[in-house]
């Protein structure tokens, strides 16, 4: 059975370096079901159901897909020392159980290598809160890395071989269906 | 089919104008509003029960019964009764009372309440929600069906040789819909006693409304009370009408905009698409509601929500005017050339009377 890949851009600009980054992890990971969701599209849909509390057919298809997936590939800029407010504003509508024991590989994208702590300080508590589990490897890109290559190129495989194995470990994932009864009456009848 | 209106209560400025009715005001507006669905012959009309700001429906049964002495035929009930916060046995009391003075006219929507800080007001906590409903309304079933009880629970001091006053009417008592957005339990819940079950549907979208009456549809029938298309359904919608669409978008967009709940968030166009919102000419509202049936199958009532997010009184009546006398008549006739036979209206007073005196004793 093909394992389900979901990567979470949250860059903001086109092209975004985040989203750059994000493919290349994607691509070292070698998984072959692969679903980029570029939290630019969706962010009235974000702040919608932040208001609303429900999720639009657009957003929800978006948050299905993380419920769904296999493994997470979660990329954001880092803004003000942490995540940006919109891959915050996602993560915070995604429902609270979506993560539990699903590997994921955080990264991030900023303009210099002072950053790279964010991932650690902000982004790892965030994903361990949700009960995900994180790979080792954070994968921190600032624009010095772009122009050394090896050196980036050597943390995303190692970052990917992680996830990987971290997938393989575990059966594919289906997602609960939130409909669906799991008690009889008389169960909560009795208390 | 049973067609009416469901009220939240609430006090809301008016946005174009930025006049906030006081509580004295939007109470005899309920009055006045309840008055008018019985006028252009609706059938129902509902009242929210909340016990904070900004709303104003916190003693249901008192407005109920004020309401049920100035009208003839309108059916009172509400949407929703806090079976969590509430003691089962006052619900018993106060209701089968409002039964008695209303000649019948009452059924009752369980609720459970979404807002945190009321339950520790009445002693309860919003974890325990269902576990609160489900227990509450196992009590208030019996206090309503058996004459002398002994009970003992988790929620409320057990009971000894306890009879509930007065009996119902007719010992018949009020039909009970149980409401959830998205609770499965408490579809399970009202297909396991054969009660009604109403589907907010105006906050949430269409997929979720059709998956939890499905699951109330199936277990229905999985609990022997008739084939999944006999269970009873209710559904809420929210409307805004104008001869001309146009017109009704233009002048509803500001109260929707600045609307409690979803305001500042989604546009209106986005919301009339992801929910059941209309806002457009009674054709299209007729058409829209008509095609509910699509996603749910036959159902038993339909409520709007016409008198919120600050909307004026004056407004609100022009809305019943043109649901009675252009809308609902034709849904009546629509709707009843669809619904096969088998498919049962929604029980009432009369109907469960008639029923048992159906069969002899």
């Amino acid at each position: 059975m093909t394992r389900k890949l979901v990567v979470i851009s949250a860059g903001l600009s086109t092209p975004s370096s985040t989203r750059l980054l994000a493919d290349r992890l994607a691509e070292a990971s070698g998984m072959a079901d692969v679903r980029v969701v570029e939290l630019r599209d969706l962010a009235h849909e974000i702040t919608d159901n932040l208001l609303t509390g429900f999720a639009p057919a657009k957003l929800q298809d978006a948050l299905d897909a993380v419920a769904g997936a296999d493994a997470l590939i979660a990329v954001t800029p880092i803004f003000t020392g942490s995540y940006s407010g919109l891959f915050k504003s996602f993560f915070d509508v995604v429902d609270k159980d979506a993560l539990v024991d699903k590997p994921v590989l955080i990264a991030a994208t900023g303009g210099t290598a002072r950053h790279s702590l964010a991932l650690e300080h902000a982004v790892r508590p965030m994903f361990a809160y949700l009960r995900a589990v994180v790979v080792p490897t954070a994968v921190y890109a600032a624009t010095d890395d772009w122009a050394d290559e090896g050196a980036l190129r050597s943390r995303i495989d190692r970052a990917a071989a992680e996830l990987v194995r971290e997938v393989s470990r575990r059966d594919p994932v289906t997602a609960a269906d939130p409909f669906a009864l799991t008690t009889t009456f008389e169960d909560l009848l009795s208390g | 089919m049973q067609f009416g209106i469901f009220t939240v209560g609430d006090v809301t400025p008016d946005p174009t104008n930025g006049r906030t009715p006081t509580e004295h005001e939007r109470i005899q507006a309920m009055v006045t509003i309840a008055r008018k669905a019985e006028e252009v012959g609706l059938d129902v009309f509902a009242t929210g029960e909340h016990h904070n700001e900004p709303f104003v429906p916190s003693s249901p049964t008192t407005m109920l019964g004020y309401i049920a002495a100035q009208t003839d035929r309108l059916l009172l009930s509400t949407a929703t009764t806090l079976i969590t916060t509430n003691d089962p046995v006052k619900i018993a009391e106060d209701y089968a009372m409002l039964q008695h003075l209303s000649g019948g006219r009452v059924d009752l929507m369980m609720g459970r309440g979404n807002t945190g800080p009321v339950y520790p007001w009445f002693g309860k906590d919003i974890r325990a929600g269902i576990p609160l409903a489900i227990e509450n309304y196992a009590l208030l079933h019996r206090l309503w069906r058996e004459h002398t009880v002994d009970w003992s629970g988790k929620f409320r001091t057990p009971l000894q040789s306890f009879t509930s006053t007065p009996r119902p009417l007719d010992d018949i008592p009020p039909f009970v819909w149980h409401g959830s957005i998205r609770s499965p339990e408490i579809a399970e819940q009202a297909a396991y006693y054969g009660d009604g079950f109403f589907a907010n549907h105006i906050f949430w979208p269409a997929s979720h409304t059709q998956r939890m009456v499905g699951l109330y549809r199936e277990r229905f029938a999985h609990y022997g009370h008739g084939d999944p298309d006999q269970a009873i359904v209710g559904l809420g919608g929210q409307v805004f009408m104008r001869k001309n669409s146009q017109d009704a978008v233009t002048e509803f967009r500001p109260y929707f905009d600045n609307a409690p709940v979803y305001g500042h968030g989604p546009s209106l166009e986005d919301f009339t698409r992801e929910t059941p919102l209309t806002v457009g000419s009674p054709q299209q509202v007729i058409d829209r509601t008509l095609g509910f049936r699509e996603y749910v199958g036959d159902y038993q009532r339909q409520l709007f929500l016409v008198d919120h997010a600050g909307l004026p009184l004056k407004t609100v009546l022009e809305q019943l005017d043109i649901l009675g006398e252009e809308v609902v008549p034709v849904l009546r006739k629509e709707f009843a050339a669809l619904k096969p036979a088998h498919v049962p209206d929604a029980p009432t007073h009369a109907s469960m009377l008639a029923a048992r005196q159906e069969v002899p004793a």
